[in-house]
């Protein structure tokens, strides 16, 4: 009698309940790349698209601010923790880099503020790119 | 391009997106979606009242 039972553990150990796909990890990337692009892969095209222009918009008023982007570095904690909230924008950070945008030091309120909505921005890109993950794998409709 | 927006412009154009965001991904079907986005979007414009008194009481 006891054999089922053990079948059923073997079985349940040997397939996960959400098996890891090859669009459960592309999608990540291309969410993570370009804002709510991976969602809008997946066909949810309206919280893609509300994704992208949350995210695009939060970055443009960051730069609009003159909020400062962070580079890679090795330095204070906070500076770090600046670079991976910025690098969590995907393209967008590196069409600023490319474009030496937000090379600035903040030296206003405003700029402090501006270097938040970059920061926030690429931190939500990242939670986007999580949620896309998980409707790619079957946990979320 | 340069953006002057208030303290409190920015708080509520923060607000707009970060809600927006959260209430598509913590949230599984589009009621409850933009209920906890609606629900977020309270909270943060409701904290943004609440430090400003606090601060303002403080100031005192």
């Amino acid at each position: 009698m006891a054999k089922p039972t053990t079948d059923k553990v073997k079985n349940a150990a040997a397939e996960p309940e959400y098996p890891l796909t090859t669009i459960a990890v592309v999608a990540p990337i291309v969410g993570w790349l370009i804002p709510g692009g991976g969602h809008i892969l997946l066909k949810r095209y309206l919280r893609g698209i509300l994704l992208l222009v949350s995210v695009v918009t939060m970055f443009v008023i960051g730069l609009g601010m003159h909020g400062r982007i962070y580079k890679p570095n090795g330095g204070d904690i906070l500076d770090i923790l600046g670079f991976v909230g910025d690098v969590g924008s995907g393209a967008l950070y590196f069409l600023a880099r490319i474009m030496e945008w937000g090379d600035t030091l903040a030296a206003n309120a405003a700029a402090d503020y501006g270097k938040t909505f970059l920061i926030v921005a690429g931190l939500l890109n990242f939670i986007a790119a999580a949620d896309a993950h998980h409707i790619a794998l079957g946990k979320k409709p | 391009m340069s953006l002057n927006l208030s303290h409190f412009a920015a708080a509520v154009v923060f607000a707009v997106f970060a809600s927006t965001v959260f209430g598509i991904t913590q949230k599984e079907t589009p009621m409850e979606q933009v209920r906890y986005g609606l629900y977020c979007f309270a909270l943060f414009v409701g904290g943004v009242f609440l430090a400003g008194w606090v601060m303002a009481l403080l100031r005192r």
